[in-house]
């Protein structure tokens, strides 16, 4: 029997893990179930292109300009106009209270004025309280009034007047065509569910033993560091296999997010990546004295890692510091990760930067485990 | 190898902090021995314990235990020394038989083991019973069962009858005493006189010192105490008047009779004398007890701390 590690003692602790993981009922349904209820949930809430937003409409005087304006606003998909005939006081107190999200007000000369050749204009207040309900209502709101208007009028000069001093601007959007959000929330959601389990489970393990006075013996025995370790760690493999199964299958049958790359190479991204967790779970529980350290440790380091990860805000919105900080995230390597091999289709060379970041993760945060691990009660 | 005593250390300091909690203590015991080691509540006795078995490293001082360094060969050391807790430390959501399945694996011992250690410590009827649901006494069998089932050279048993029934205990001493004879050693530690006068040596430890040590014959004789022994229907005020009287350093009453207990035995016949004629009690003089002397022994370190 070697000295310093031995595939029987891992075997033994291996097996024990897995004893007490199965008897603990609660904690083991959480880790089937909360994946599986956190996927739903936050799968089908979660919208950062909102449609079907409330608006009431002011006009004094209703005309066909009108009437094809809120047509043309209608058929965007952003607006639904549940007061379309509100007076300007009314309007007020519909968006101060929140009852709606957009208030257009076309002033009462505004048909005479765009006959005339004129430009009248058109006032629409959004409630930009949050700023991302508002911004795809009011992108395509410009284009949407002025080829309303005009096709409206039906002067044909006026349009071919109007579009010989247009550039013509292509988009494309790439990988995510119709700009769903759950084709960018429900593969985060893998990283954030593992995130979740792996390191809060793994951080209870060793203050577990400490908190049951079942370290003291377990230390008297002959079981080295490595072995501790690697057997506490390793069950959480199988219940991250899991939950990658139940939530890659959910991405495709429920959330029809497509799957463009390759799946062994997903496979491969995930496997680092819960290794780097499950050994960040094990520092915490080095650092820890009590499970409830524990979880405090847990719950400061899930906050930045979902803000500033770019899981719920774009990474590349953020001021230069906070990218660093989100840099330092293991959480943020595996977004780019798998949204680069699911939505993109990316292969190894493409993604090679965040699976090292990954794998240095996982090495580092080993070898603080290990140098932090005592192996007397000193 | 086998003339070298099963522990050797000398000078062992441990410091919590500011705290001396084990200060210069030196212990020897030869191979074979049952060793007690007593003291009062929070005189050092786990941090000792725990430093000869390689979970704590001693600030100071050195030693051999089974022939390997304390300070550097604790993995060695794990492996030849069974180590019973003081609180039970096996896993309490685990059966018995996998609790002892664990330390088999741990210790790399064939799966027989622990089918025969199950039946050996009258366990096998029991081996599917969670541990946690076990009352005290048993509590105490899986833990002395899978503390033996390596077959350690030398099994350190940190205060393990505390909270079970005398028969119980009686039972456990009669497993210690004839495993001794196949010729394991055993230190172990307690606060019950009855259990140290079953050692063959004893070592005395107060506030962190090593204060006596030998034979319980041997430590009687050397706390040098006389006892007095008053019986009548007066005792207690026959108590009363030897609290202030000198060289009187115990009076203890046990049942009708009353132990007058001092180092200066002239003095303390004198006031024995002097209490049993004003109350009319018999007189006799009597065994000093290992109890007496722990009791001396208590009050006098308390006086050096203070």
């Amino acid at each position: 029997m070697s000295t310093f590690f031995s595939w029987q003692r891992l075997r033994t602790i291996i097996r024990k893990e897995s004893i007490q993981m199965r008897r603990d009922r609660i904690t083991f349904a959480m880790m089937l179930g909360v994946p599986l209820m956190q996927l739903m949930l936050f799968g089908f809430a979660i919208n950062n292109d909102p449609k079907d937003l409330p608006a009431a409409l002011v006009v004094p005087v209703q005309d066909r300009y009108s009437r094809a304006m809120v047509t043309a606003l209608e058929l965007t998909g952003y607006y639904r106009f549940t007061h379309p005939a509100a007076t300007a006081a009314e309007a007020e107190a519909l968006i101060a209270a929140g009852d709606v999200s957009f208030v257009v007000t076309m002033p009462s000369d505004f048909g005479r004025r765009f006959e005339r050749g004129e430009h009248p204009q058109i006032l629409i207040e959004a409630d930009a309280t949050d700023p991302a309900v508002a911004s795809g209502a009011i992108n395509t709101i410009g284009t949407v009034a002025n080829e309303a208007l005009l096709r409206e009028a039906r002067t044909e000069a006026a349009m071919a007047e109007n579009q010989a001093t247009k550039v013509d601007v292509v988009i494309h959007r790439r990988y995510n065509p119709e700009g769903l959000t759950q084709y960018n929330i429900v593969p985060g959601l893998l990283g954030v569910i593992l995130q979740m389990t792996m390191v809060m489970m793994t951080a209870m393990a060793l203050t577990r033993e400490t908190e049951r006075g079942t370290m003291e013996n377990l230390l008297s025995m002959p079981v080295t560091p490595i072995e501790i370790m690697l057997g506490k760690v390793l069950p959480f493999f199988v219940v991250g296999a899991v939950q990658v199964v139940v939530v890659l299958v959910a991405a495709r049958l429920i959330f029809g997010v497509p799957f463009a790359g390759s799946i062994w190479l997903l496979l491969l991204g995930v496997f680092v990546f819960v290794m780097a967790l499950v050994v960040l779970g094990y520092v915490f529980s080095t650092l820890a004295r009590t499970q409830m350290q524990a979880m405090q440790l847990t719950f400061f380091y899930f906050l930045p890692s979902i803000l500033l990860s770019g899981f719920m805000f774009p990474f590349s919105g953020m001021p230069t510091w906070a990218r660093w900080i989100g840099e330092t995230l293991p959480l943020t390597h595996f977004l780019r990760l798998i949204r680069g091999v699911m939505l993109k289709g990316a292969d190894l060379a493409a993604i090679a930067s965040p699976l090292l970041a990954l794998t240095g993760f996982a090495i580092g945060f080993t070898l603080l485990a290990l140098s932090r691990f005592r192996q007397t009660l000193d | 190898m086998t003339g070298e005593p099963a522990i050797a250390v000398t000078g062992l300091v441990k410091r919590f902090g500011e705290r001396t909690v084990v200060d210069h203590v030196s212990i020897e015991v030869a191979r074979g021995e049952i060793v007690g080691f007593l003291g009062p509540n929070g005189s050092g006795k786990t941090t000792t314990i725990r430093m000869m078995c390689g979970l704590l490293t001693p600030d100071e001082g050195e030693g051999r235990v089974l022939g390997h360094d304390i300070l550097h060969d604790q993995r060695a050391i794990k492996r030849e020394v069974g180590y019973m807790t003081q609180r039970f430390s096996f896993y309490e959501d685990l059966t018995i038989e996998e609790n002892l399945q664990f330390v088999a694996g741990v210790f790399d011992l064939p799966r027989e083991a622990v089918a025969s250690t199950l039946a050996d410590l009258g366990l096998t009827s029991r081996k599917g019973q969670l541990a946690g649901s076990l009352s005290g006494g048993w509590k105490q069998r899986l833990a002395l069962a899978a503390c033996i089932m390596h077959r350690p050279k030398l099994l350190m048993l940190d205060e393990p009858t505390a909270g079970v029934d005398p028969k119980a205990r009686r039972e456990f001493w009669d497993e210690i005493h004839q495993r001794a004879a196949e010729g394991l050693t055993v230190l172990v530690s307690t606060h019950y006189m009855d259990e140290a006068e079953r050692c063959h040596r004893i070592n005395y430890i107060s506030y962190g010192k090593l204060i006596t040590q030998g034979t319980v014959a041997e430590v009687v004789r050397d706390a040098g105490l006389t006892t007095m022994v008053l019986e009548g229907p007066r005792i207690a005020e026959a108590q009363r008047m030897l609290r202030s009287m000198h060289g009187v350093e115990q009076v203890a009453p046990y049942g009708n009779s009353l132990h007058v207990i001092g180092r200066d035995g002239p003095a303390v016949r004198k006031a024995a004398q002097t209490a049993a004629e004003a109350t009319q009690s018999k007189l006799l003089e009597a065994e000093t007890s290992l109890e007496d002397v722990f009791i001396q022994l208590m009050g006098a370190s308390q006086d050096n701390m203070q």
